[in-house]
């Protein structure tokens, strides 16, 4: 019973537990046994949080009896990326520099998560402050890919993708920045989706680039993401940044999508985030995905973003330059690991710098150095202004392909799953895995990423949908017809096929 | 920001642009506080040099017609009402402090600023 | 600290030589109830670290949201200064590294401040009226506080470690720059003085700051540069900090004129700098070097959208703004039929209000003044309190002097009354009650002290009634003293002169 339940949809699950089925405690406690199990192997998880969990799904459990009506997703357990803030749990934004930080406080995601009543099962691992596409620079080691233990599984959520792809988890929460949920999401055979910047709150999420950030569901199905995008989306008062509005009928159109019919959607092929540089693999998974939508009824023309290759160019300025003025706050003064500088006085300048030079991972001063000398005195026209503006022209090239169609895809990523290491020597190679990402966060639209087959490689591959800002329902209702599609070409999920994980025997069998 | 002036952005800039020296990388991480080795540093300005040559680019298409964006989505006039809310438990505000004394945070000397 | 001699040069000296330019900035601390960019309450004398929410804390996770009482603040106070509104605005990053900087940053306006080339007369105390260009008034917010523990002085040199309190990071400020401010002369430490005075009149006639300088609410750091003649371009300026009192306004600029002429005298270059006043001793000292090359690495803030205040909000904020300061003085002048002296020293004595109130109360504004800048200035003085402190209330002036016209007491009279109202026996009417200070007006007892004088001095009849009318001033004398002062002098002389013939 206990596969059973982990091997479940989120929307699944809420149903057995709606009806009495199943108690959320026992749900609860099957991904944590299965979290026992693999995840010493998969390292997904940075902190699991058994009590708290647990706790919540009694709490569920007990008013779900009482008759009390609770949310639909009520009782079923959830993941959180550590850059998200968990009040009276350790949040690492996968740094040293918070090695042991307690936040006082809770995300207004995770307040709504946990009034909806989602146990919320741990902590997953992340690039360090949420900059890689590998989780290869975390400072807590490795996550593994569930298809291929050797190989990444994506950054910088690489922890709440493998979570969700090795069933520790039906649900899990990621932020993207640059393709932070949707890329993990193609190399592990997951869906992710970035919604509309705006579309989620912001307040407790750990800021990288604050003009790009976005939090957004982690899952295995899309009505499960389009569940959860529901649960954490809308406007917030704290947030000035949020869209004053509710959001659009998401979980409508994913069911919706599900039934099949595309007759009359017009997709968008951009013709720049296709052919060279894409492995083969992904190109023919993409094509036949191409196919299967044309089946369905959508009309299928190629439209041309032409700033587009400049998207990345104006990424790795626009990014640093917010990053290193967002994480100048840690600086051992008020939280966080304080050094002192091993020789001569301890002033306070000398104890931040000592602070940030042994608290920092490589990758992350890297970026802070880039993003400070990108808005030093005489270089911002150059680099920061020039980028603002690139982001102006790829937002019209957005709208220009918008007019003509209803979704723009692409592949979510040009390669599948690299092996640990492959890319750590080359950080500008390391960067091209977000070249397909990156537009949309730059223009703020929202974006998906629906598993698409696996390469000649085994690996997975993710084909993206974008829809304009604030029409989050297009990409799900496309995305669940392809899904549909596909599924039944493949006669089930994706993840069926995956490789059985070795699981660690528990010490009460012993 | 200093006004739109695409002469002062020109040639000039542009050659100096994309070499980015130890030098600057150690005068830059001093700047944003960063205690470098002498090792990293090496590293780093061999990677960022490399970086900053690719990103470069950017500037051909920013010209002086093309305004700037700095926000995403077009939103002005967001306000809070006056009203207080609870602030923060003092105990939860020191708890995690690295050195806290007398309800204060305490860091160490302060030197060369006012 | 080593002991230099720091050369300077006479002020008058300086001042025939070279001519000052000064620019002036002031912070005010708004007067509203919660933090510029949090809900954090705002109220003095809080024990540290209790009114932060993680947002003035800079706490990972957190975001700021404007509080629009403070845009309105900051709207009212560019239309007093006879700013432009900006049409939109945004917030900037200010970055620098700084323990009592929560984020290390400040959200500040960079190129964009929401009020912008503006204006103020400011009258110096001869009367003379000069106009201070403003170039712009932003929104911004109020950093941490350090205190620093160990070490000599408690300052920063030499301090063992510092302790911060949060309580005061993220209240609204609004920074005002001036233009450079020419053509002052020897003037400059007057004009200096004066519009920070008049800020400060303005922000409490606003009612958007408490407006203490010795709270804090309201600060002002000095610039200064010399050049050789007003066509000459300008010198490099120091700012000076620290200046917490309008005399130290004054004072230090007077002082950074004398030093500065004597590096320049001496063939040397003014180091452009941050100086540090000091009070005690009335001088600057050196503090970091103020490079331009202090990186701020301005941008505008991603987590705040776009201010852009509809024209129609201005207006209302317009129409409601009070009558200023200045404007408030002209017309009460005016009104009151002062000359420009006169009005000065009401000014100046700090009694504005209390001759308006007196006014109102039903005296004339001569009358008014007469009491308040003469007896009660008097009395002020002797007894070392300000005009307000006096126990006496406008009312009871107003009162006072209606006695006076109606005859039922005169002024020498009115003199008396007035002591005992200041002593707190009570209102005027109950004072000449109790004492018996009224003005005897019944013709029958004045007779007959009449009588009884000229009994006493009979030879003044004769001279009277020859024509000489000067002993009849004794006569009046003796009826006063007869009367302790309580009799109507001119009724008794025409009595007098009825009585003699």
């Amino acid at each position: 019973m206990t596969d059973d339940l982990t091997r479940l949809s989120a929307a699944d699950l809420a149903g057995r537990l709606r009806s009495g089925e199943v108690s959320s405690v026992d749900a609860t406690q099957a991904h944590l046994d299965r979290i026992a199990a693999v995840d010493g192997v998969v390292n997904a998880f940075l902190h699991v949080s058994t009590d708290d969990a647990l706790r919540t799904a009694r709490s569920v459990d007990e008013r779900r009896a009482a008759g009390e009506e609770l949310h639909p997703l009520a009782g079923v357990p959830i993941a959180v990326k550590d850059v998200v803030v968990t009040q009276g749990m350790p949040t690492t934004a996968g740094s040293k520099i918070l090695e042991g930080w307690i936040p006082p406080y809770d995300a207004t995601l995770v307040e709504k998560i946990r009034a909806a009543g989602l146990p919320i099962l741990g902590k997953t691992n992340m690039d360090e402050f949420a900059m890689g596409s590998s989780t290869e620079h975390s400072a807590y080691g490795n996550t593994r890919n569930p298809w291929d233990l050797d190989r990444i599984p994506g950054g910088s959520g690489g922890g709440s993708a493998a979570a969700v792809a090795a069933f520790e988890a039906p649900l899990a929460i990621g932020t993207d920045t640059g393709g932070s949920i949707r890329q993990p999401g193609a190399v592990t055979g997951t869906v992710g989706v970035k919604p509309t910047y705006g579309g989620v709150s912001r307040y407790g999420l750990i800021a990288m680039a604050s003009s790009l950030d976005q939090a957004g569901p982690v899952t295995r199905t899309v009505l499960d993401s389009a569940l959860l995008h529901e649960l954490i989306g809308g406007p917030d008062r704290r947030d000035s940044t949020s869209i004053p509005e509710a959001l659009p009928a998401i979980v409508e159109a994913a069911r919706q999508g599900a039934t099949g019919d595309l007759t009359g959607v017009r997709v968008g092929v951009v013709t720049e985030l296709t052919g060279e540089g894409y492995q083969e693999g992904v190109s023919a998974r993409f094509a036949q995905s191409l196919d299967l939508l044309r089946g369905l009824g959508a009309e299928i023309v190629e439209v041309s973003c032409p700033h587009f290759e400049y998207a990345l160019g104006a990424y790795y300025l626009i990014m640093p330059s917010e990053a290193s003025s967002n994480l100048a706050k840690f600086d051992g003064m008020r939280f966080g690991l304080r050094v002192e500088p091993e020789e001569g006085p301890v002033t306070a300048e000398r104890v931040m710098a000592a602070t940030r030079g042994a608290g920092f991972g490589d990758e992350v001063k890297r970026r802070i150095i880039l993003g400070t000398y990108a808005l030093s005195a005489g270089y911002y026209d150059a680099y920061y202004g020039s980028a603002q503006k690139v982001r102006t022209l790829i937002q019209r090239d957005f709208a220009a392909a918008f007019a003509q169609v209803d979704v723009l895809v692409s592949p979510t990523a040009p390669t599948t799953a690299f092996r640990f290491g492959e890319k750590l020597d080359d950080p500008l190679a390391m960067y091209l895995n977000d070249v397909a990402t990156i537009p949309a966060n730059l223009a703020g639209v929202p974006g998906m990423s629906v598993p698409a087959g696996l390469s000649d490689d085994g690996l997975p591959v993710g084909f993206q949908i974008l829809a304009p800002a604030k029409a989050d329902d297009r990409m799900y209702r496309v995305g669940a017809a392809l899904e549909a599609a596909l599924e039944t070409s493949w006669g089930g999920p994706l993840l069926d096929r995956a490789p059985v994980l070795p699981t660690a025997l528990t010490e009460q069998e012993g | 920001m200093e006004p739109d002036v695409a002469t002062a952005s020109g040639p000039t800039r542009m050659a100096t642009m994309s070499t980015i020296s130890r030098d600057e990388v150690a005068r830059v991480a001093a700047l944003a506080r960063i205690d470098l080795r002498p090792e990293e540093l090496d590293r780093l300005s061999g990677e960022l040099d490399v970086i900053v040559d690719a990103i470069a680019k950017v500037s051909e298409v920013a010209t002086p017609d093309v305004p700037a964006t700095s926000h995403p989505l077009p939103l002005t006039n967001v306000f809070r009402d006056d009203i207080p809310q609870p602030a923060l438990p003092v105990a939860d505000v020191l708890a995690q402090a690295p050195s806290a004394e007398d309800g204060r945070f305490a860091v160490p000397q302060i030197l060369g600023e006012e | 600290m080593t002991a230099t001699t720091v050369d300077l040069v006479d002020y008058a000296d300086a001042t025939r030589r070279y001519d000052p330019v000064i620019g002036i900035e002031v912070h005010v601390e708004l007067g509203t109830l919660t933090k510029m960019f949090c809900p954090a309450e705002v109220s003095f004398g809080a024990e540290p670290n209790t009114q932060v929410t993680p947002v003035s804390l800079g706490l990972p996770g957190a975001l700021p949201v404007v509080n629009g009482k403070a845009v309105e603040y900051a709207i009212r106070i560019g239309l007093a200064l006879n700013c432009e509104i900006a049409e939109t605005c945004r917030f900037a990053r200010k970055n620098y590294f700084y323990p009592d900087v929560p984020k290390n940053f400040q959200t500040s306006q960079y190129d964009e401040p929401i009020a912008f080339d503006g204006w103020i007369d400011v009258e110096l105390e001869d009367g003379t009226v000069f106009r201070v260009e403003i170039e712009r008034a932003h929104m911004e917010e109020d950093a941490g506080k350090n205190t620093h523990v160990g070490g000599a002085t408690g300052r920063i040199h030499g301090a063992e470690y510092s302790l911060v309190d949060y309580n005061r990071a993220g209240i609204p400020l609004v920074e005002i720059v001036t233009r450079p401010i020419t053509g002052a002369g020897d003037r400059a430490p007057e004009v200096a003085r004066a519009y920070v005075q008049t800020l400060r009149d303005i922000f409490r006639a606003l009612d958007v700051s408490e407006a203490r300088m010795e709270r804090g609410n309201v600060r002002a750091d000095v610039n200064l540069s010399l050049r050789p003649t007003p066509e000459s371009p300008l010198g490099t300026r120091t700012e000076t900090k620290n200046v917490n009192s309008f005399r130290s306004v004054e004072r230090a600029v007077r002082y950074e004129v004398s030093r500065q002429a004597a590096v320049l005298d001496a063939g040397g270059t003014v180091i452009q700098e941050t100086r540090h006043w000091h009070e005690d001793t009335g001088v600057t000292t050196s503090g970091r070097v103020k490079s331009d090359a202090e990186d701020y690495r301005y941008f505008p803030e991603p987590d705040l959208v776009p201010i852009a205040p509809p024209r129609d909000w201005i207006e209302e904020i317009r129409a409601g703004l009070p009558e200023l300061p200045v404007a408030r003085r002209r017309r009460l002048q005016g009104e009151w039929g002062y000359a420009d002296a006169e009005m000065r020293d009401v000014v100046n004595a700090g009694a504005i209000d209390l001759i308006e109130a007196t006014v109102a109360a039903g005296t004339s504004a001569a009358g008014a003044r007469k009491w308040w800048m003469g007896e009660l200035a008097r009395r002020a003085k002797q007894d070392d309190l300000t005009l307000e402190a006096l126990s006496v209330t406008p009312a009871q002036i107003a009162e006072l002097q209606g006695l006076v016209d109606t005859g039922r007491i005169n002024d020498k009279l009115a003199r008396q009354v007035l002591e005992g109202v200041l002593a707190g026996e009570g209102d005027p009417e109950q004072v000449v009650v109790a004492r018996g200070l009224e003005v005897v007006s019944d013709d029958g007892a004045l007779l007959a002290a009449i009588d009884e004088a000229l009994a006493a001095q009979p030879d003044v009849v004769e001279k009277v009634r020859g024509g000489n009318l000067g002993p009849v001033g004794a006569i009046i004398g003796a009826v006063m003293k007869a009367t302790r002062g309580q009799a109507d002098a001119a009724r008794v002389r025409e009595l007098v002169l009825e009585r003699i013939g």
